[in-house]
C-alpha cells in the first residue's frame, strides 16, 4: 500500500517541491511586508501564520489559520513558494488553503489543535503537507497520512535549540537502529514505534525518511541553523527570531548564509559576526507543561 | 589528469550547491558515469569540467550568488565550459527572464517566464519524446516556460507546444527535473558533451 503511496504521481510531485526547498531557509511571516523582507534576504519559501509562535505563547487564546486576505496578499507579493499553517485535524481550513492555491500546508502544532485525536487525511489533497514530529514513529504516522515533508518540531517561539536537537537526534538514531534489524524483527519495531509496517520496512532498507526532513523550532542564531543542518536537517524553518530581532533583514541573511555554508566554519563565523545578538531564549524546562507546543500532535 | 592511466578520466561535474535539489543531481551524475562535486565558492570552479545549476528557487539562488560575489565567476565559467540548467537553472542561464524580470547569465539565447504553469497545484508529470534520447519522464514543478527560442538554439523536446529541453553550443537547459527520475539519460547526454 505504501509502495503505491510513495510511487503515486501526486505524491512524487509533492515531495518534488520539498526537494527544491532543500538547503534553504523557510521563514515565518505574518504579512506581505515581512514576506518581502524574507524573499529579499534569501528565503526559499515563506510560511504564513497569524502570529509568530513567541507572540502566540505570550498572548494566549486560540491561534487559527491566517486571514485569507493576508495570505492572498503574500502570494501576490513574492515569487517564492508560499506555505500556510492550518490547525491540527482541521481539514476544512486545509481545504480552504488548497482552494486558495498555497504551495504547501503546514498542519502545525504551533496553532491551537482543532482535533485532539486525529490529524488531517492528507492523501487526497492536491496540495502537499508538511507536519511536525518529535520521533520516528510520529514522522511515519504523518507520512502514512500523506505528509510529503517532515520537520522536527523543536519548541517553537522559545529561542532555545535544545528541543530541535533532541528531536533531530532521536529521529536519526531511531532510523539508524532500524537498519540493523533483521526483517523478522520489523513487525515488533512497527509496534514499538506505533508506525505503519510498510514505512518501517522502507526506513530499515534505506536508513532515511522517504520524504525530506527539515528542522524547526528554536533556531535563534546562525550557529543554531548550522548545528541542525549538521545533525541531518535538510532545510531550516525560522520562526519568531527574524521579525523579533532589531534588524530582521540582517538576521535573516545571516541565518541563510549559515544554512547554505553549514559545512564551512569560516562562513558560519562570517554569518555570526554579521549578527551580534541572537533571539532572546526561554528555558524550555521553565515553560509550563501545558504550554509546550511540541507535545501537540498525536 | 594522470597521463599513464589506460582508461579515460571520468568527467568531473560540479553542481551549484547554494540551495535546491543539488543532492539529487549529484546522484544522477554518479549514476551517469561522472564524478560530482558540490560548488559554492569561486575557487572550486577550477576543478570541474562542467557545471549543473539545479532546481530550486531561482530568485533565492540569485540572491546568494550576489551576496557571495559568484555572479561574474559563474558567468565566466559558462563562457568557456558547458553548463546545464534544470528548472531554476534554466532560468539562470537564459538571456532574459520575465515574471518578474531578474538577472541571468545569458549563456543561451532563450527567454524564460518563471512559474509559468501556475502554482504547486499545477505541477505535473508527463512522458515526453526527446530527440536522441527517446522517451523521458518529465517532472514539472512550479516550472518555467521557454517563451522565446533564439536562432542558434536546438529544441530536443517540447511539451504543450513549448520547448522544454534545448541545447546551444556547449550548454543545455531543461524546464523539468531529470534529476528526480531513476533514468539518468539526460545527465549522460550532458556528460558526453564534456568528453568532446
Amino acid at each position: 500500500m505504501f509502495g503505491s503511496l510513495l510511487q503515486d504521481e501526486q505524491f512524487r510531485l509533492k515531495v518534488g517541491l520539498a526537494e527544491m526547498l532543500k538547503g534553504g531557509v523557510i521563514m515565518d511571516v505574518v504579512n506581505a511586508q515581512q514576506a518581502q523582507i524574507a524573499e529579499r534576504s534569501g528565503a526559499c519559501a515563506v510560511m504564513a501564520l497569524v502570529k509568530v509562535p513567541s507572540d502566540i505563547r505570550k498572548e494566549g487564546g486560540v491561534a487559527r489559520m491566517s486571514p485569507i486576505s493576508v495570505i492572498r496578499e503574500i502570494m501576490n507579493t513574492v515569487s517564492i513558494p508560499v506555505m500556510a499553517k492550518c490547525r491540527i485535524g482541521h481539514f476544512v481550513e486545509a481545504r480552504v488553503l488548497e482552494a486558495l492555491g498555497v504551495d504547501y500546508i503546514d498542519e502545525s502544532e504551533v496553532l491551537t489543535p482543532a482535533d485532539e485525536e486525529n490529524h488531517v487525511d492528507k492523501r487526497d489533497f492536491k496540495v502537499p503537507f508538511v507536519c511536525g514530529a518529535r520521533n520516528l514513529g510520529e514522522a511515519l504516522r504523518r507520512i502514512g497520512e500523506g505528509a510529503a515533508m517532515i520537520r522536527t518540531k523543536g519548541e517553537a517561539g522559545s529561542g532555545n535549540v535544545v528541543e530541535a536537537v533532541r528531536h533531530m537526534r532521536t529521529i536519526q538514531r531511531e532510523m539508524k537502529a532500524l537498519t540493523m534489524l533483521r526483517s523478522d524483527e520489523l513487525m515488533v519495531a512497527a509496534k514499538t514505534h506505533q508506525a505503519p509496517f510498510e514505512l518501517i520496512e522502507w526506513v530499515s532498507k534505506h536508513g532515511k525518511l522517504p520524504v525530506p526532513n527539515f528542522s524547526a523550532g528554536g533556531v535563534a542564531t546562525p550557529a543554531d541553523a548550522a548545528l541542525v543542518m549538521a545533525l541531518g536537517a535538510e532545510t531550516v524553518f525560522v520562526g519568531s527570531g527574524i521579525f523579533k530581532s532589531d534588524e530582521p533583514e540582517k538576521f535573516a541573511r545571516a541565518i541563510v548564509k549559515a544554512t547554505t555554508y553549514w559545512k564551512d566554519a569560516e562562513k558560519v563565523l562570517e554569518a555570526s559576526e554579521e549578527l551580534p545578538d541572537g533571539m532572546k531564549g526561554l528555558d524550555v524546562s521553565k515553560i509550563p507543561l501545558d504550554e509546550l507546543m511540541a507535545t501537540r500532535g498525536w | 589528469m594522470s597521463e599513464n592511466t589506460s582508461s579515460p578520466r571520468k568527467p568531473v561535474v560540479g553542481v551549484l550547491a547554494l540551495q535546491g535539489d543539488y543532492e539529487a543531481h549529484a546522484r544522477a551524475i554518479e549514476q551517469a558515469g561522472g564524478v560530482s562535486r558540490e560548488i559554492n565558492r569561486a575557487d572550486q570552479l577550477a576543478e570541474i569540467d562542467g557545471l549543473i545549476i539545479p532546481g530550486g528557487e531561482s530568485s533565492t539562488m540569485l540572491k546568494l550568488i550576489d551576496y557571495e560575489n559568484l555572479f561574474e565567476p559563474l558567468k565566466a565559467f559558462g563562457q568557456s565550459k558547458p553548463v546545464f540548467g534544470t528548472c531554476a537553472g534554466a532560468i539562470l542561464i537564459a538571456r532574459d527572464v520575465i515574471n518578474p524580470s531578474q538577472a541571468s547569465f545569458n549563456l543561451m539565447d532563450i527567454g524564460v517566464e518563471r512559474n509559468a504553469y501556475g502554482r504547486q497545484r499545477d505541477s505535473h508529470i508527463v512522458p515526453l519524446q526527446a530527440e536522441g534520447l527517446g522517451e523521458l519522464e518529465a517532472v514539472f514543478i512550479r516550472a518555467p516556460i521557454i517563451r522565446r527560442v533564439g536562432d542558434g538554439v536546438r529544441v530536443l523536446a517540447t511539451h504543450r507546444g513549448d520547448a522544454v529541453l534545448v541545447t546551444q553550443g556547449l550548454h543545455m537547459a531543461a524546464t523539468f527535473h531529470p534529476e528526480l527520475t531513476a533514468d539518468s539519460k539526460v545527465h549522460r547526454m550532458f556528460i558526453e558533451r564534456l568528453q568532446h
